[in-house]
């Protein structure tokens, strides 16, 4: 189905074949590139092709395409995600370019980030991030009634901004310094701003803040390209509330051990 | 012919069936159950909630999940809400009016005790939610705010923003992370279900891929827990995450688990439309949006004026004038079936005329801009990002889309299926909605199975069952191992000429136009021919490039296409075999003279429940009978 609106395009995409090989630019020509496709269905149609010449499909990691999964992760052009306000992967559409563009399609980069293949990357190091606190320890059948807790309606909105994480990693992606911060400060504002959060906040924020620097990610130098690309519009005022409950963490924090043996 | 299809519902008045039964299971004691494994696949709501709550408990639970992340399963694309019956509004709610809606809404094709339970543990799931932080939508004064949803007449969908779904799939992933601290939970990523392997007649294990490495590998444990999701990808185009898939449920089938109502589907009223070919995928648009937006096509046929400048005594606000009492809030499956009729009769719009409006117009007029954007501004935004038009100023364009599987494992009050050991939760199993599932519940039935149903019902089984001692040595691991491995070569040998996608394109094609939104006998017949001849034809000629031993998308995908080419041809059969019309399952041959669905409660108030018998033999269908001794049968109105 081709119509007078349809672009050919050229495409520079990064080939990989796994984590330990060399990588490089390849290029490839799109025709009859719709408006209407989404930027990952143009590579859908690149891949049909390769297949049907008998060559290596590109591997990229997606899956709901429609901007709320976080599994997609290309960087366009030099931008996560293209750079659109607001938008992932999946959601660029090409009516955002024009016939004959040269686009330019690169994994995420990161040290914290390695290549699996082509334009997939392992971002297992934002689970063990979340798994050092990024949870109220809440076990299941506990809970009181739900409007036994009272939460003023601006709190719950910014908890609620912050909560919109997809952990993409498009912030990791665009810092100089390969830092996690937004991710790891959007969830710990978010339990630092519910009542529900209080009690763990200070060893939660503490412990992520460490496995964070172990990981490999960089530290926060407030360039702020992690939000300008943030695909949610996460604000970096949820570093700040991070690096304020760090503050009071670090002075007023202190685990004693306590022996629990009873008769 | 092998197959026990006892309920096992609890004897006793409906409302203490579930507080009797969970008095009567036996339990673990806490020393004993570090000493049982238990295998959970799929980390959406109902595969999140239960391997959490497991660990809990004390069990060693092994996760797997096909994604990079726990975090990414498409519970988490849900937007508008999920159902609690916490009468918070005061509205009139209550546990035994969302039974009944739920039963209604199902148009009596589920069974009363599971429904009656959902509703009833409706109420923990929120308390529970919140207690994890989930930041839900609340009034100026701290409370909860609630909205409403098709097929009810109260606000009893509680709703973050329109991301719902994500932030109740966050609350389960953040509860497994804990587990995972305390290495209670293995987590297993980029991880796909194979096979499942029996051992005395006992599910004991899975086989799984390794996505990353291509490897094969074995896991060995004393139940499954099957949280796989639903096969609405079968039509190729759907709402659902390109990955899901019905592959672990297919297996499980093939195992002996019995497969119940594959025929009822449902096509969601409000999705953005077909635009290409090329097209991988269909956005939703929340069922929320109709809370405000009116549904209407133009009367005249072919009306080619801009939406804006038809006045409005020669629109259509159909779903209004047919359903005065439900209006624009009728159920998904009335409401995707009178937009087709609209489209029948040639007044559909837009650019393929298979679109109706969704519009805002009246809402903006009334509550101004500003609120609107407050309820649905990212939807709003992703309509946009999508089609270009601006929802503030021009009607949404929309179209039904296939969107949830109500049909799925069959599973008993326990939550078991045929198969002892191998518990299935969540859309995976048929168990809770019938023929039609009700907007913002799935979410609700997925937590419900998760956190407050299996943890009981597995306790009982482990307590009760002799469970000798496995490994991943027994021969039924290898042989399990071993058939993955000849149907992996067996694809990578053919290289045909045609690519994955095209088959699973023109099965979409086939079960869209004959096993969608209406069927009669003819069609159906006609369907499972051709896709007899498309298996055929797959099987000779298609070419999946590549090899095993690494990351092979096009290798995953082609083994999910395969099983999609067998459970079509089980969907046309069942939808063949029952002779009536019910919710999602609209038989040309049986309808009202208004073209409402109707139902042969003498014949057909039942589960089919189908039994593989092998390659070259037709399935058996066996009968659940439905009793129904709280809820009387009635002719679902909402009129």
């Amino acid at each position: 189905m081709s119509s007078t609106n349809d672009m050919t395009l050229n495409l520079k995409i990064w080939r990989q074949k796994g984590a330990g090989s060399e990588g490089k630019l390849v290029d490839y020509r799109v025709e009859h590139v719709s408006p209407d496709m989404s930027f990952l269905e143009m590579i859908d149609v690149l891949n049909e092709q390769l297949i049907r010449k008998g060559e290596d499909p590109i591997a990229f990691d997606h899956d709901c395409r429609e901007g709320i999964c976080g599994m997609c992760s290309m960087m366009i052009d030099g931008k996560a995600h293209g750079g659109f306000k607001n938008t992932t992967t999946c959601q660029v559409h090409m009516r955002l370019y024009k016939d004959g563009d040269t686009i330019v399609v690169e994994p995420w980069k990161a040290t914290a980030f390695p290549i699996v293949k082509d334009l997939a990357v392992d971002r297992s190091g934002l689970d063990k991030i979340i798994i050092k606190g990024g949870y109220i320890t809440a076990n299941t059948g506990n809970a009181q009634d739900a409007n036994s807790i009272l939460i003023p309606k601006p709190i719950a909105d910014e908890a609620m901004d912050a909560a919109a994480c997809i952990g993409c990693g498009a912030c990791v992606a665009s810092c100089p310094n390969g830092s996690a911060m937004l991710f790891m400060g959007a969830k710990i504002s978010q339990l630092a701003l519910l009542p529900q959060g209080h009690p763990e906040s200070s060893k939660r924020t503490l412990e992520m803040v460490h496995e964070h620097d172990t990981l490999g990610f960089g530290n926060c130098t407030t360039h702020a390209e992690c939000e300008a690309t943030c695909p949610k519009g996460i604000s970096i005022e949820h570093i700040a509330r991070m690096n304020r409950e760090y503050l009071k963490a670090a002075f007023t924090y202190h685990e004693k051990s306590r022996s629990e043996g009873g008769a | 012919m092998s197959f026990n299809l006892d309920a096992k519902a609890p004897q006793g008045e409906l409302k203490d069936k579930w507080e009797k039964h969970k008095f009567d299971m036996k339990l673990v004691n806490p020393a004993n159950k570090r000493k049982f494994t238990v295998i959970v696949v799929g980390t959406g709501l109902a595969g999140g909630s239960a391997a959490a709550t497991l660990a809990e408990l004390g069990y060693n639970v092994l996760s797997f999940c096909i994604q990079d992340s726990a975090r990414r399963a498409h519970s988490i694309a849900a937007q508008g809400g999920i159902n609690g019956a916490k009468n918070y509004p005061n509205d009139g709610d209550s546990v035994k009016r969302l039974f009944y809606d739920t039963i209604k809404g199902g148009d009596y094709r589920s069974r009363e005790s599971n429904v009656y339970r959902l509703a009833e543990v409706s109420k923990n799931i929120i308390d529970q939610m919140v207690s994890q932080g989930v930041p839900f939508a609340r009034e100026y004064g701290g409370y909860l705010d609630n909205r409403s949803f098709g097929g009810s007449q109260v606000s009893r969908t509680f709703y973050a923003r329109g991301q719902t779904g994500q932030q109740l799939l966050l609350g389960c992933y953040s509860g497994m992370m804990k587990m995972v601290s305390k290495g209670k939970i293995k987590m297993f990523n980029r991880r796909e279900m194979m096979d499942l392997v029996t051992i005395n007649g006992k599910a004991r294990g899975i086989i799984v891929r390794n996505l990353i490495t291509g490897e094969l590998e074995r896991y060995a444990a004393d139940a499954v827990l099957l949280c796989t999701g639903g096969y609405g990808n079968v039509y190729f185009l759907s709402t659902n995450a390109m990955t899901s898939n019905a592959s672990a449920a297919w297996r499980c089938y093939k195992r002996g688990a019995g497969f119940a109502n594959p025929c009822f589907t449902q096509i969601h009223p409000t999705c953005i439309p077909v635009h290409g070919d090329y097209q991988s995928k269909l956005t939703l648009m929340s069922e929320s949006l109709r809370n405000d937006g009116r549904v209407w096509v133009p009367k005249k046929q072919a009306d080619a004026r801009a939406p804006g400048d038809i006045p409005d005594d020669e629109r259509d606000y159909y779903l209004e004038r047919i359903y005065p009492s439900f209006g624009n809030l009728a159920p998904r499956d009335v409401s995707s079936r009178q937009a087709k009729y609209r489209y029948d009769e040639g007044k559909g719009v837009g650019p393929t005329k298979q679109a109706v409006y969704l519009d805002f117009r009246d809402a903006i007029k009334r509550d101004g801009v500003e609120t609107i954007a407050g309820k649905y501004g990212n939807l709003f935004e992703m309509y946009e990002r999508i089609t270009g038009d601006n929802p503030y100023k021009t009607p949404m364009m929309i179209y039904p889309a296939v969107h949830y599987t109500m049909g799925g494992l069959w599973v008993d009050y326990n939550l078991q299926s045929t198969i002892p050991g191998l518990h299935v939760l969540g859309e995976a199993n048929f168990s809770d909605h019938g023929a039609n599932r009700l907007g913002a519940s799935a979410l609700m039935q997925g937590l419900a199975d998760g956190y407050f149903v299996a943890p009981y019902t597995i306790s009982n089984y482990l307590a009760s069952t002799t469970l000798e001692k496995v490994t991943t040595e027994d021969p039924a691991f290898k042989d399990a191992e071993q058939a993955v491995t000849l149907q992996t070569a067996r694809l990578l040998g053919i290289k045909g000429k045609r690519t994955v996608d095209d088959f699973h394109k023109i099965l979409g094609h086939i079960m869209w136009e004959k096993v969608g939104m209406a069927r009669n006998e003819a069609g159906l017949k006609e369907a499972i021919d051709k896709i007899r001849v498309l298996r055929e034809e797959f099987w000779k000629d298609v070419n999946v490039p590549g090899d095993t031993g690494n990351f092979n998308l096009e290798l995953n995908k082609a083994a999910r296409v395969a099983d999609f080419l067998e459970l079509g041809e089980l969907m046309a059969l069942d939808a063949l075999e029952r002779k009536e019309s019910c919710g999602g399952h609209f038989r040309e041959e049986y309808q009202t003279p208004d073209g409402e669905a109707k139902r042969d409660d003498e014949h057909y108030a039942h589960a089919a429940v189908w039994e593989y018998t092998g390659s070259n033999s037709s399935p058996i269908r066996h009968k659940e009978e439905l009793k129904f001794e709280y809820v009387q049968l009635a002719t679902r109105s909402y009129k």
